[in-house]
């Protein structure tokens, strides 16, 4: 798994890059109570806001950590917001990215850099 | 930025894993770890404590001896009926400004010899200021700062503080005794700014702690932060000052006609005599242009303060604005507080707020958007 600096986690699963917010994130938010999700087959750009999500406390944006083209994202976070504080680095995930080169992934934290990122 | 003050209950508040804010100048809990979710539903279905130690407590002590001259001359500065405010009884109240704007809301209750003031922390130097500069005659205006404010809010509030409290069983919602409890005098009045039953308990600092700790040692107590505390007061359909109610907002156009009385309204006993009656008491005889409602918006995005309102999905000036809005945990959805034109704000009529860039549907609803279960 890796990590940006902005507490999100990316994993490879079946050539794809599942993204999601860290524990760590989600504890910060606080109770998350609204999912906007993207449109698939959306090209989305690194740094590009991607989902919106309301806590009890705040909106945040979740950014698209590199480039690539959604195929795919959590419809069950629309009705169970929850998720993402309940399970952040499981069911809690967001949206999978096609990447044309998964070796962007290189650049990004490593689970040890980000315990160290965060303190 | 001088540093934020400390409530006598700060070290327990850090003891109990609370993530600190500054709030009106004071380090406040916001949240503890089970968060403001489930502190909100603890609080409805069971007993929440909070600190609100950082409010204003003052007593107006009538330098006459009897306390209606202290509540004539605080009829000065309210619209509000205080002299026949009885013994043992409190009251909501607000402070007005010559514009018939609101200063700041108030509790005051009758202890007999004297009136008791709750009022915001944030207002609480320039409410005192205000005190002095008019009733500095008739009252010795005393700023108690020897004294914690604790309120316990919940249907177990009452089971909760009666083990240390018994007398407080007698008590219905805004009457107000001294007690003792926990071996101090409680100033206790059964009413809160959550919706449900409970109790706001004035105690000197030095037993405050103990107390608090025997509470929170209860199953039934669980620590409540500012997060849940919003959250709760919205629910109930209460005004936050400075976000719902301000200097720009009259009592009328705010939807709290209910809390002046028949004696300071056109043709009442002590009609007027008030800092902006002319305003007041002319929107109370018609209307005023625009009222504090209740929204709730069709999907699950909330609507946050300051989302603009417009009449139509399309084009169009905004027709008002969203004082206060956040996710209400125990109606499941989404809500708000705004101000809408008088053509606006009737039940279930449709605007639509902009967040992010789109409009979104909401329908005004009327509050509070869960029912009270004051004892009364």
């Amino acid at each position: 798994m890796k990590f940006t600096e902005e507490h999100e986690w990316l994993r490879v699963e079946d050539d794809l890059v599942v993204v999601g917010i860290t524990d760590h994130a989600a504890e910060q938010l606080g109770d998350v109570v609204f999912v906007e999700l993207p449109e698939v087959e959306t090209q989305v750009a690194k740094g590009d806001e991607v989902v919106v999500i309301e806590s009890v406390k705040a909106a945040a944006d979740i950014l698209a950590p590199v480039d690539g083209e959604i195929v795919e994202v959590n419809e069950s976070l629309v009705d169970s917001p929850a998720m993402v504080n309940e399970d952040p680095l499981g069911a809690g995930w967001f949206f999978k990215l096609k990447l044309d080169d998964l070796s962007v992934l290189d650049d990004l934290m490593t689970e040890d850099e980000y315990k160290d990122f965060i303190g | 930025m001088a540093e934020d003050a400390k409530t006598c209950l700060y070290d327990l508040h850090i003891a109990l894993g609370a993530r600190m804010v500054g709030f009106a100048g004071y380090a406040m809990p916001v949240q503890y770890a089970a968060g403001v979710m489930k502190e909100h539903l603890h609080t409805r279905e069971a007993a929440g404590l909070f600190d609100v130690s950082h409010m204003g407590q003052v007593i107006l002590r009538p330098k006459s001896g009897r306390v209606e001259d202290a509540a004539l001359a605080l009829e000065r500065l309210v619209p509000v009926d205080i002299l026949r405010l009885a013994e043992g009884r409190q009251r909501y109240a607000m402070f007005t400004d010559d514009a018939g704007g609101i200063l700041d809301d108030l509790m005051v209750a009758n202890r007999g010899d004297h009136l008791f003031l709750v009022v915001n922390a944030a207002c609480k130097a320039a409410d005192i200021a205000h005190l002095r500069a008019a009733l500095s005659g008739t009252c010795e205006v005393e700023e108690i700062t020897d004294r914690a404010l604790i309120a316990l809010q919940g249907p177990m509030a009452e089971t909760a503080l009666a083990r240390l409290a018994p007398g407080v069983t007698g008590m219905r919602f805004m009457d107000v005794a001294t007690l003792p409890g926990g071996g101090a005098d409680l100033w206790v009045s059964r009413s809160g700014y959550t919706g449900e039953d409970g109790f706001e308990i004035s105690l000197p600092e030095a037993a405050a702690v103990a107390f608090a700790q025997s509470l929170l040692d209860m199953p039934e107590v669980a620590p409540i932060g500012l997060g849940a505390r919003d959250s709760l007061r919205l629910e109930a359909g209460l005004c936050l000052y400075g976000s719902d109610i301000d200097t720009t907002t009259s009592p009328v156009e705010a939807d709290l006609t209910w809390a002046i009385q028949k004696a300071r309204r056109t043709g009442g006993a002590r009609a007027g005599g008030f800092p902006g009656a002319d305003r007041i008491l002319a929107e109370l005889d018609g209307a005023p242009t625009r009222r504090r409602v209740g929204l709730l918006p069709d999907g699950r995005a909330p609507m946050r303060a300051g989302t603009p309102l417009f009449a139509s999905e399309t084009g169009g000036a905004p027709v008002g604005r969203v004082t206060s809005g956040a996710f209400g945990p125990s109606i499941e959805r989404p809500m708000s507080m705004a101000y809408l034109p008088l053509d606006f704000a009737a039940e279930g009529a449709q605007v639509f707020g902009e967040v992010r860039g789109k409009r979104l549907p909401a329908r005004v609803a009327p509050l509070p958007f869960r029912p009270a279960t004051y004892k009364r």
